[in-house]
């Protein structure tokens, strides 16, 4: 053995092809990893440029396009009635699923005894979280439009999106209680209170930073959401809501209306308000890091 | 966590006086949020309930609850026609109640997205977990999220702005010589394939990372390549969470609505062309939303049945999901 | 350590040490002014030792001194760590394993490594030992039934799984688990296995039947055994490296030399049990 020399020490070894073999590898899961990446800036710049066209070519004026209603004639349409439901629908939704959400996950993760019915919960709201958004509709057009004899308006609406954004509320909000330490209750337990005093002065304070940051973001989700809105018919209608009994059509519903439109003038139309849409997610998404930033060293 | 104070016996430590209030408002308390956990199953229940009960004055002329009244039951629409069925057009004037174009439409969106998602997805998460530096990952994961997190109508528009007339219509012209619509089949598959890349990656990538180190130093031990170690070790030791992210994107993709019904159209039909208009189930039931559909009518109650059909889909995912994690645990420790 | 345990360790050290003097002492490994360093904390201080091959070394020392650090530095598994800077030199029958040229996966086909934790693949028993050699592109299904065979009697685990090849090697009791690592480990014929405290997640039983293979296995390869274990040295070495704290290579000598006369103050102190 102590023979070999430096050089054919490892002569026996031909590594040469798979070496090769992992390079090559590595080049395909590189480009495959990129390749989302790469859709997103796409999307990104054609959105980016249909609105810089619109802008341009088809003289969309910003401030009138946040300041007036749809239209059937393109050079007159505009977002603000679309705008104003989609707020009015987020603070509908926020009232309908946040209550009852964070209700059902202090339940889940504070009360709850390890029975059959608390597992046929959970694995509900696993079974819940994916049912199509479109269903969700079907169960408002049913249920609320014409069951309660509701009619298309945005309350309608507001229940369908508050019924599929429960569950991620709930899942969410979950997490942030599990993350409180056991410690942390039963030092309040200890001390004689009551369970429902140890979670209303200790452990929901302590999880809500957490809780928050689900909430907003479920909302994000809803704010985006089309397909239920269009079930319970949110469409066509191009005035600003004047109230919850109204009847409305929100922000995704106007861009698919526009987008739908065979004039190239509202494509464009359609990508000014995906601007203005996306603007909405990206504040929301910030307003959700800030809080989980502002507080996550003080717990 | 739940602990019973009621409970407590011996010299002044019965439950009254001051703490016997707290506590009947702690049972109080728990009794309204049970109540708020119960409406999550009111909710599952509503929806079998609404689909089952208008699905059926699809097919029996009434619904279960009229049913129960007394109603007379005759057959409006065969099952065998529905499920057999090759013409689909239930508000036509000859109508059609064969369910089998909408059902190709979707299945059809769904494997050529499933040809997207899964290999592009899956090789996200061999990069993000095996190749991958940490700043390299700590740029690629948040990207990956944005995508994951863009509403459904802006990837139909993305569909039908950009994907359909810059990418497939032009080698349809130049490669097949056809003249393309506004929709296809093709853009639909991969509008619906980039949106579910996400969730296949995400997903696959913590089953990834959650096999111990132990097993990779000991493959790398016996002079295995990374390429060794992330085919043959950590991928068929993660294969039961990377198969679940296969089937979330799956029942996803049967379920999306918005970005395939703006990217593949509204034409029922069957056909192996790809370049070719379709309607997928959803895309009909946002159709049949968008007319003016009058309560009672066929068409209305054509909605449910297929509405029916699509949950039982997403369903069946959901359980086969739920069955696959049970059954394929990771065995390590 | 008591006195009693003392003398015994020195009995046995002389017995074992009878079986293999008679081969000539080859260097297989050798390191020269050794240093590793996991960002900037210093793990491994200028070591230069001489490996001989086939003969056991252990490495003995408290807990931190950088015995497994010395172990990884040998088949390049510190390349897994990101922070870690290995300089000076460490050459492998005269090539420096550190040099530009050398693979460390062609490395570790020629040095094998068994980890303190068994970490059988969750595969059946006869592909955690076929993995080796698949890896290395041997598929003849033939073959591999005779390696796997013959590495797994070389490991002494045959008779226990001859029946249940495929089964899964975490079924496996803690022992054969490790025993199967070592099974996987000899498939590939290296030259040297390393072996980093393979019995501290072991009972007593089954760590003395590892202790009994390593015996054997020395036959045919040169062993490097780090071990947290001073009697397990004693027994089954012939040859002990004792590091200290800060990663500082303080004796290396003839098993028996240093258990029963060791020439540094600080390692008499460490044996006899007051330092460490």
């Amino acid at each position: 053995m102590s023979s070999e020399t430096d050089h054919d020490l490892f002569a026996d070894v031909d590594l040469g092809w798979e070496h090769r073999k992992n390079r090559i590898f590595l080049g395909i899961i590189f480009a495959a990893s990129m390749f989302g990446v790469v859709m997103l800036a796409l999307l990104l710049f054609d959105v980016a440029t249909d609105l810089y066209v619109g802008l341009t070519e088809y003289n969309i004026n910003l401030v009138d396009f946040l300041t007036r209603d749809g239209s059937r004639r393109e050079e007159l349409s505009g977002f603000r009635g679309a705008i104003v439901a989609s707020i009015m629908l987020m603070v509908l939704v926020t009232f309908l699923a946040f209550f009852v959400g964070v209700g059902s996950a202090i339940y889940l993760e504070e009360y709850a005894p390890d029975n059959r019915i608390t597992r046929l919960i959970e694995a509900n709201l696993a079974n819940l979280a994916g049912v199509p958004s479109i269903v969700y509709g079907l169960l408002g057009l049913a249920a609320f439009v014409n069951g309660v004899g509701m009619g298309p308006i945005l309350l309608a609406g507001a229940i369908a999106l508050g019924l599929l954004v429960m569950p991620i509320i709930i899942v969410s909000a979950q997490e942030a209680l599990r993350a409180v330490p056991d410690g942390v209750r039963n030092g309040s337990l200890a001390t004689g209170a009551t369970q429902w005093q140890t979670i209303r002065n200790v452990v929901l304070p302590a999880a809500m930073p957490g809780i928050m940051t689900g909430t907003i973001l479920a909302l994000a989700r809803a704010i985006g959401e089309t397909a239920p809105l269009i079930m319970v018919g949110a469409i066509f209608i191009n005035r600003m809501p004047r109230g919850p009994f109204d009847r409305f059509s929100a922000m995704p519903t106007q861009i698919y209306n526009w987008a739908n439109e065979p004039s190239q003038h509202f494509i464009h139309l359609a990508a000014t308000g995906i601007v203005v849409l996306l603007s909405f997610l990206f504040v929301m998404n910030l307003i959700a890091i800030y809080i989980r930033h502002r507080y996550e060293t003080e717990i | 966590m739940s602990t019973d104070v009621t409970d407590g016996s011996g010299p002044g430590i019965r439950g009254d006086g001051a703490v016997g209030a707290d506590n009947a408002t702690d049972r109080r308390v728990r009794r309204l949020l049970f109540g708020c956990a119960v409406i999550t199953v009111l909710t599952t229940l509503a929806i079998f309930f609404v689909l089952i009960d208008n699905a059926a004055s699809y097919f029996f002329g009434a619904k279960l609850t009229e049913m129960l009244l007394g109603a007379s039951v005759e057959r409006t629409v065969k099952f065998t026609e529905f499920f057999t069925g090759t013409r689909w057009a239930p508000d036509h004037a000859t109508p059609g109640h064969g369910v089998l174009p909408i059902v190709f439409g979707t299945l059809a969106i769904t494997v050529g997205a499933a040809f997207v998602s899964i290999p592009i997805g899956t090789a996200t998460a061999i990069y993000l977990s095996e190749y991958s530096s940490k700043g390299v990952r700590s740029k690629l994961k948040p990207t990956l999220e944005i995508l994951a997190g863009i509403p459904t109508i802006v990837y139909g528009y993305f569909a039908i702005a950009f994907i359909n007339p810059m990418i497939v219509a032009p080698i349809a012209e130049t490669v097949f010589d056809i003249n393309m619509g506004r929709y296809s089949l093709l853009s639909g598959m991969l509008v619906v394939g980039i949106m579910t890349i996400p969730m296949v990656s995400s997903i696959s990538e913590d089953a990834m990372s959650a096999v111990p180190d132990d097993l990779r130093n000991g493959a790398y031990a016996l002079g295995a390549t990374k390429f060794d170690v992330s085919t043959r070790i950590v991928l068929p030791a993660s294969i039961s969470g990377v198969f679940a992210s296969y089937i979330l994107a799956v029942s996803r993709a049967i379920g999306e609505t918005m970005a395939v019904t703006l990217a593949a159209g509204m034409q029922p039909q069957i056909t192996a062309n790809p370049f070719a208009e379709i309607m997928t189930m959803t895309a009909y039931m946002v159709k049949m939303a968008r007319g003016t559909t009058a309560v009672g009518t066929v068409e209305y109650q054509s909605l449910f049945a297929v509405g029916l059909l699509l949950f039982v889909m997403t369903l069946s995912m959901n359980l086969l999901n739920d069955w696959f994690k049970r059954r394929f645990q990771e065995e390590y420790r | 350590m008591s006195t009693e345990e003392q003398s015994l360790i020195t009995t046995e050290v002389q017995t074992e040490n009878t079986t293999r003097t008679d081969r000539p002492d080859e260097t297989v490994l050798e390191s020269r002014g050794l240093d590793v360093h996991y960002g900037d904390e210093r793990a491994l201080s200028d070591v230069s030792i001489e490996i001989p091959e086939h003969k056991v070394t252990a490495i003995i020392g408290p807990s931190g001194c950088g015995k497994s650090t010395f172990l990884r530095s040998i088949n390049r598994m510190n390349d897994q760590i990101d922070a870690c800077r290995v300089d000076g030199e460490l050459y492998f029958h005269g090539k420096n394993v550190y040099d530009d040229d050398v693979d460390p996966v062609a490395l570790r086909r020629k040095i094998g490594q068994v980890f303190q934790k068994p970490n059988p693949f969750p595969k059946s028993v006869y592909d955690n030992v076929a993995y080796g050699l698949r890896v290395q592109g041997l598929d003849d299904k033939l073959d591999l039934d005779d390696a796997v065979e013959r590495a797994l009697r070389g490991a002494a685990l045959w008779d226990e799984v001859e029946g249940k090849l495929d089964s899964s090697g975490l079924d496996l009791s803690g022992g054969q688990q490790q025993r199967l690592c070592i099974a996987r480990a000899i498939a590939t014929d290296p030259e040297v296995i390393l072996m980093d405290e393979p019995t501290s997640a072991l009972d007593p039983v089954a760590a003395s039947k590892i202790e009994d293979l390593i015996d054997e296995l020395v036959e045919e390869y040169t062993v490097v055994i780090v071990t947290h274990n001073m009697q397990q040295a004693a027994r089954i070495s012939d040859k002990t490296a004792v590091f200290l704290t800060g990663g500082e290579l303080v004796e290396f000598d003839d098993t028996a030399t240093i258990f029963e006369d060791p020439a540094d103050d600080r390692v008499e102190d460490y044996i006899t049990g007051k330092f460490g």
